[in-house]
């Protein structure tokens, strides 16, 4: 732990160096999701509705999950740039120190200007806090924590996966975009308002039925039943980043050096 | 002439090589396509007034736009221009014989056509037979599909135009991540990429009217599906043929000032 803040501080140092350029590129990350925001409140100005949902809940499933997606790909850009570590063969070098490659992996790159995109996230993540009409208890919160928890393990998941499978393939596929970007598109929304096959695949191979729906219809009181289990839902979602993690160490016993 | 005909012809050639990449591309738009055709029906499932656009014109619009993703795209980006200009290594380009303008815009011309050839015949062959709703209707006679052509042909060009302009930013500010970001997010929104430009507000629809991204990728899809009629379509090509040209003067006079001044890297 003390050796993952090392990396943070000197990559933050680092970066910090081209100073303009990195408040650039946050401000573009503000606005990239931003237009999606205006989208999706244009869409609802004109139909009012989604299945039943209203804008304000809409908004607060895109905040937890862009907060999510930003919070990963800030934190685990390392497995997402995977696929150059490898070309180079710069993972030889990683793997001969004495300590976890996860950890050397993810140490290997952060990308602080998604602190622009984690800054939008967070002003539409008020304002639908503020403008749902409903009582904030303290589990509320909590869950809503859990949320974005679950939503960061899932996305940092998917990012290893997708860094594992470079061991075979050795680039980087534009597929892998399906379930990252793609994956942040489709969660944006409350996960029943696709078709049944759909949201079957996204609950239970990848978990996004348990940071955007489950727990949402806790926060919003349409549980019906056991309130414990939807509120506890995230955790499901922090799950999923074991088997992935499993994966990537079978995946590095294959590695095999591309040698240049 | 012929210069920027063999140019094209190389990258076009160039382009055609990465044939697995496509596939991998393939498979990425169609779940984005059915993504947001499943959105839109939500939508519309319990929409009380009608639409400004019926759902299959949607459709047809949604498809379009995956299948001609590279023809419109504002942030499809050749680096290799950015890396001329910041490694010094204009210097080169500007000992060829050739306009630099005319050049370039072959170059960047190719490398679209040349990835929307691999992916938008797969994209349309599919779509074409998927089980309804999600089938991708086709146009409703001859006349609509050959306006659809001309009008998507002028809308490359004038994407391609903008693009250049995006490019000769670079001479000046040497770093072209952030405007460029900003110009792509913008120019995206207006072009209707995000939300269908017939279902934004009023006073929004009124502004991006005025603008031409919408020319690019809006237009011809409107057009291809029947919801801008034949004769108003023909209203609106002189329109885009003027911004053709603004476009392509405002981009070689800059260019040619940028050029005067032009520092060039070393190293």
């Amino acid at each position: 732990m003390r050796l993952f803040g090392k990396y943070l501080l000197i990559l933050f140092k680092s970066q910090m160096q081209y100073r303009t350029s990195f408040w650039l590129l946050s401000f573009g990350q503000f606005f990239i999701p931003f237009s999606v925001f205006a989208g999706l409140y244009f869409m609802f100005e004109r139909f009012g509705q989604i299945r039943g949902w209203d804008f304000y809940e809409v908004a607060l499933v895109f905040s937890v999950i862009h907060m999510a997606f930003a919070l990963s790909e800030c934190f685990a850009r390392g497995f997402d740039m995977f696929s150059s570590l490898v070309i180079n063969g710069e993972f030889d070098r990683l793997l001969v120190r004495p300590r976890n490659t996860v950890l050397q992996v993810l140490g290997s790159k952060f990308e602080f200007t998604r602190i622009g995109r984690l800054l939008q996230s967070v002003l539409v993540l008020a304002w639908a806090v503020s403008q749902i009409h409903m009582d904030w208890t303290f589990a509320k919160i909590v869950t809503l924590i859990l949320m974005i928890m679950s939503g960061v393990f899932i996305f940092t998941g998917i990012f290893i996966l997708m860094a594992t499978m470079c061991f075979w393939t050795i680039q980087g596929l534009e597929i892998s975009s399906i379930f990252t970007d793609g994956g942040r598109e489709m969660a944006q929304y409350p996960l029943n308002i696709y078709q049944k096959w759909v949201t079957r695949f996204f609950t239970y191979v990848i978990p996004f039925g348990c940071v955007n729906y489950l727990p949402l219809m806790y926060i919003l009181d349409r549980t019906e039943g056991s309130p414990v289990l939807y509120m506890l839902s995230p955790l499901a979602g922090c799950v999923f980043i074991i088997p992935c993690l499993l994966l990537w160490r079978f995946g590095v016993r294959h590695y095999r050096s591309t040698g240049s | 002439m012929k210069a920027y005909v063999s140019v094209f012809r190389l990258r076009l050639v160039n382009g055609l090589q990465y044939r697995s990449a496509a596939l991998a591309g393939l498979a990425t738009q169609f779940f984005w396509g059915f993504i947001l055709i499943m959105v839109f029906e939500a939508f519309y499932s319990q929409a009380l007034v009608t639409q400004p656009i019926s759902l299959p014109q949607l459709i047809t619009y949604v498809w379009l736009q995956q299948a001609f993703l590279s023809l419109i795209m504002l942030w499809f980006r050749d680096n290799e221009l950015f890396q001329l200009i910041t490694s010094g290594n204009i210097a080169y380009e500007l000992c060829r014989p050739t306009g630099i303008y005319g050049f370039w815009y072959a170059k960047l011309l190719a490398q679209r056509l040349a990835s929307a050839m691999l992916r938008c015949f797969p994209v349309i062959l599919i779509a074409a037979f998927l089980p309804q709703p999600y089938r991708l209707s086709m146009p409703v006679d001859a006349v609509t599909a050959l306006l659809f052509v001309i009008t998507l042909i002028l809308g490359l060009f004038i994407i391609i135009s903008i693009s250049m302009l995006i490019y000769i930013s670079t001479f000046v500010t040497m770093s072209a991540a952030g405007s460029l970001l900003m110009f792509s997010v913008i120019g995206e929104f207006l072009a209707g990429m995000i939300i269908p430009v017939p279902l934004m507000p009023d006073w929004l629809q009124a502004i991006v009217n005025v603008l031409p991204f919408r020319l690019t990728a809006d237009f011809p899809f409107r057009v291809y599906s029947g919801h801008i009629s034949t004769s108003e379509a023909l209203k609106i090509i002189p329109l885009q043929l003027l911004w053709l040209t603004v476009l392509v003067a405002l981009g070689k006079y800059t260019m040619g000032k940028a050029l005067r001044r032009v520092v060039v890297q070393g190293g």
